[in-house]
């Protein structure tokens, strides 16, 4: 507000390391809980077999037992031990949601580097994202799964494709307003060629909302992973993905909710902590840029 | 709202240049879904004969469907079609498409606008006050449920819903829709908890936002004006900040309606409501194409025309835009 | 710095008075003291003029009388305002909200920020109108257009149906003068009026409030750090520093005989344009204040000036000077005024 105008004096924060970054985290809680989380997860992932059984092991004799009387979370229909299951399916999530943000921030990046700059391609390539983003990204998703078959890359691709355009909006807003700049104009000026300009000046302004955007777009891809297995459409159902997991068990989900609660609940923490650490970045980092993202 | 003969001209202007701007967007959709049954590895043909056609009934279809002619032959002859409201058959039941669409158009129909209405009585007054009470309890409570609501996915809060209200409460059907001839009751209480579940993602979206928008317009001059007016505080919210923020407010809602079209897919296989959700993964799952082809040109076009809807709305709440 | 509270060449009792009013922030990295110890009173149809550079206070104290500042993290320490009979300080928020806009009025810096965008002008007129003095809209509209007439805005009819941004900056300042004095209050308050403007379309602006003054007979409460609008408008002035006054006297006495080292600063960092020029034909450079305005965090004992303060003494820096009469009217808070009066009245540079 223009009228409360108060010199506060500069207080030194300690200039060691150790003092900075407790200042860090006293000051941004919610990356750093978030991200903590989020490495313990990896680690579970990463050293999924020596904390859980095989979870493809078949024992019929076993089946539908509830947690405590047998294994931690119980077993499924085919006596497959539920907790081991779902440490594995971790790892589907945790790669799923990785590779997704990785392949359409890389892929979204170059388009929009690309169309923030040269006019030609920027009409047609908006034009098409425009249209690739009026259809729904589950159904995108699942068409593309239609026509290359199951299995965890096609998996990764099929959900990328939908979130390119998104990044794509994102790059080239960046690119178009970076470039009115003074001192880009300056560079211009001064004969610096164009993919000079572009990796000196344009690209570490797009790092900070590009990585805002890519922590969405995995909890958004884990979710997308977990629904088209629900539905019959995403990972194969040998592989034990959260998804899968929830599909075989909901036809007993009235009277053996156990199949269906611990992948769900897991997955609601992954994707809760990505968010979070999300939030998290975008409140650290440049606000201007970033804030009018989700 | 005062008006003068040039303002007029220009929104005309303004309207007739975004209905337009849609074409260019649906023609993407339709290449998009045309190019779905052709990519497709394997001909097409057999595909749509089934598998226990024989060499001379795929001959026939090809004939029949004009598979032989070049490609841009086929795609003119298919929009034309489309554009007549043809949109071909089903192959796994032989049924036109668009009877099939029609048929389970109503329970989606119903299921979206419950969502949207009770996403938007519940996120808009949420986000609001999140906002006027920033950082205060109410403020890190709500935006805390707003987290948890953009993260768990549907089906998740669908079946704990489903059992703790359905199951164990008995307040409501386990699953399935009554249609409106049966009754408004019924049918409504059949679709609260899927409404619930689908709205949810809604909610957090559209409140995070308000609550965005609201603060930020909130630490403007002019409501400090408002305030050194004797304005009370109602008064300033909602005639002096609310129509300010409503921009972006009103772009998330038809941002959220891709959302919403994801997700109703996905509460009709959990909840078993016989609509066009279902029919779409019924369809995948048969490999029925037209239909598949059909649903993704009614959402993707319903999509542009919220979109069109929202676009056409900033004219009227932001009186700078007419310039 | 302590105050006793200054007594004008009035005798009629004061419209607003404050006393030793104290507001603070509590802020992450300590209490901001922003107002520490004011006091002043307003005479009816006087206005009065505060000056200081930014961050002294003004803005807050403007902000305090009409009760503005968000209550966390702005406190009220102690103090009291006293307008007709009762202690603003006190008042609940209704009654708070009954005078703003009707017995006592502000307008801000930024008149291209401080009008709603979406609302005609004519609408954030009447909202007033209509709010304080219970008429019907259709009347408050006929007195909105009479109020831009008042302020001189051309073609009021067809201006009360346009939006800020079809109005130019001194425009949008004269719609927010309407604004302010649209239900006849006692009191303006206006806080940099004229800063944000052209300097054309300053000096318009402060013409039209002297009319108004005039007409009304409405009192002033005139912030600014610009000496030339004191120069102007002012019939008394305050000289604020951090957070407290260092002076008050009428504009003749302090721009002639300015008894505070700051306020001696202030008149001598004005560029005067036939002073280029002195005596041997050397120019002359621009006298600046030196130093930085202190924190308002820590406590420091003794005049918080003295820092930059050219004739400061030990006394100076050990004990925080009283505001005293050391000319008729005419009061400062130093302890080196009388040095300084006789400074001035031999004057060497």
């Amino acid at each position: 507000m223009a009228a409360l105008d108060i010199s506060v004096a500069d207080q030194t924060v300690g200039t060691n390391e150790t003092g900075r970054t407790i200042e860090f985290i006293r000051r941004n809680p919610t990356v750093v809980i978030s991200a903590s989380v989020l490495i313990a997860m990896f680690l579970v992932a990463i050293f999924a077999p020596y904390l859980a059984t095989d979870p493809l092991e078949l024992a019929p004799w076993d089946r539908l037992k509830p947690p405590g009387e047998f294994g931690w979370f119980g077993t499924d229909h085919l006596g497959r031990d539920v907790y081991a299951r779902t440490i594995y399916g971790a790892r589907i999530s945790l790669s799923v949601g990785l590779f997704v943000a990785l392949v359409s921030t890389g892929v979204g990046l170059f388009i929009g580097l690309l169309a923030g700059y040269v006019r030609i391609v920027d009409t047609v390539v908006m034009r098409i994202m425009d249209g690739l983003m009026a259809i729904p990204g589950i159904l995108f998703a699942i068409a593309l799964m239609a026509l290359v078959g199951s299995s965890v890359q096609n998996v990764i691709i099929a959900i990328s494709v939908p979130e390119i355009p998104r990044v794509v909006r994102l790059v080239r807003a960046i690119v178009l307003t970076i470039r009115e700049m003074p001192y880009v104009e300056a560079a211009v000026a001064s004969g610096t060629r164009l993919p000079q300009i572009l990796v000196r000046h344009i690209l570490p302004n797009t790092f900070a909302p590009l990585m805002v955007q890519a922590t969405y777009i995995c909890a958004s891809a884990v979710i997308v992973e977990a629904y088209l297995s629900f539905l019959g459409a995403g990972t194969p159902p040998e592989i034990p993905s959260w998804g899968n997991m929830m599909a075989e068990g909901r036809v007993y989900f009235q009277f053996k909710p156990w199949l269906l609660f611990f992948p769900g609940l897991c997955l609601a923490c992954m994707v809760m902590t990505v968010n979070m650490l999300g939030d998290g970045l975008r409140d650290t980092l440049d606000p201007r840029i970033a804030r009018g993202m989700r | 709202m005062h008006y003068c003969l040039d303002e007029v001209g220009f929104m005309y202007a303004y309207i007739v240049k975004r209905i337009l701007a849609t074409i260019p967007v649906m023609a993407v959709v339709a290449v998009f879904v045309f190019g779905l049954l052709h990519l497709t590895p394997g001909d097409p043909a057999a595909i749509i004969a089934g598998d226990y056609a024989s060499p001379s009934d795929i001959e026939g279809i090809r004939e029949k469907l004009g598979l032989n002619e070049p490609i841009p032959v086929q795609f003119y002859t298919w929009v034309k079609s489309v554009a007549q409201g043809d949109l071909g058959v089903s192959i796994f039941s032989n049924l036109p498409v668009t009877k099939l669409i029609g048929q389970r158009v109503e329970p989606t129909l119903m299921l979206s606008l419950f969502t949207i209405v009770i996403a938007i009585g519940v996120a808009i007054p949420l986000g609001v006050l999140a906002a006027w009470k920033s950082r205060t309890f109410i403020d890190r409570f709500a935006m805390i449920f707003a987290v948890l609501g953009f993260s768990v996915p549907v089906f998740v809060i669908g079946y704990i819903l489903m059992y703790v209200f359905a199951i164990q409460l008995k307040w409501f059907p386990v699953q399935g829709y009554k249609h409106l001839a049966d009754g408004i009751l019924p049918c409504i209480r059949s679709l609260v908890l899927p409404s619930v579940a689908l709205g949810i993602v809604y909610i957090a979206l559209i409140a995070r936002i308000t609550r965005a928008s609201v603060m930020e317009v909130l630490a403007e001059d002019y409501i400090r004006t408002a305030k050194a007016k004797g304005l009370s505080s109602q008064v300033v919210l909602i005639r002096h900040a609310l129509k300010n923020a409503a921009v972006p407010i009103i772009t998330i809602i038809g941002v959220g309606i891709a959302l919403l079209i994801g997700g109703v897919v996905v509460t009709e296989s959990v909840f078993n409501i016989p609509g066009l959700g279902r029919l779409t993964v019924d369809a995948i799952l048969h490999r029925d194409y037209p239909v598949i082809q059909a649903i993704i040109i009614l959402f993707a076009g319903v999509y542009v025309l919220v979109n069109l809807l929202v676009d056409l709305s900033y004219v009227f709440l932001d009186p700078r835009i007419r310039y | 710095m302590e105050n006793s509270i200054a007594v004008a060449n009035r005798t009629d009792s004061p419209i607003l008075q404050i006393k030793d009013l104290r507001t603070f922030f509590d802020t992450r990295d300590g209490t901001v003291r922003a107002v520490n110890g004011l006091s002043l009173e307003l005479y009816a149809g006087e206005t009065l003029c505060i000056v200081g550079e930014s961050g002294c206070g003004k803005s807050v104290t403007a902000m305090t009388i009409l009760g503005l500042l968000p209550k966390p993290p702005a406190r009220i320490e102690s103090g009291e305002i006293l307008f007709e009979g009762a202690d603003l300080l006190k008042l609940d928020e209704r009654d708070m909200r009954a005078i703003r806009g009707n017995d006592i009025s502000m307008i801000f810096q930024e008149p291209m920020t401080s009008l709603n965008p979406v609302l005609t002008i004519g609408r954030q007129i009447s909202e007033v109108i209509s709010l304080h003095q219970g008429v019907s809209d259709r009347a408050a509209r006929a007195r909105a257009i009479e109020m831009l007439d008042r302020v001189r805005v051309p073609d009021p009819h067809q201006r009360v149906n346009e939006y800020p941004h079809q109005l130019s900056g001194g425009m949008r300042q004269r719609a927010m003068i309407a604004m302010a004095l649209s239900c006849n209050p006692k009191i303006l308050i206006a806080d940099e009026p004229s800063t944000a403007l052209d300097v054309t379309i300053q000096a318009q602006i402060l013409d039209l409030m002297r009319e108004l003054r005039d007409d009304f007979g409405t009192s002033i409460i005139l912030i600014t750090h610009d000496l030339g609008v004191v120069a102007e408008m002012g019939e008394r002035v305050l000289v604020m520093y951090a957070g407290g006054k260092v002076e008050e006297a009428s504009v003749e006495e302090l721009f002639h005989y300015p008894l505070h080292p700051y306020s001696e600063g202030l008149m001598t960092s004005i560029p005067r344009l036939n002073e280029s020029l002195a005596g041997d034909g050397d120019r002359v450079r621009l006298q600046e204040i030196p130093g930085m305005v202190p924190s308002l965090i820590e406590k420091i004992p003794g005049c918080l000036f003295a820092p930059r303060c050219s004739y400061a003494s030990e006394k100076c820096e050990a004990e925080s000077p009283q505001l005293a009469e050391h000319r008729k009217q005419h009061y400062a808070a130093c302890w080196e005024s009388s040095n300084f009066a006789q400074r001035m009245e031999s004057p060497t540079s």
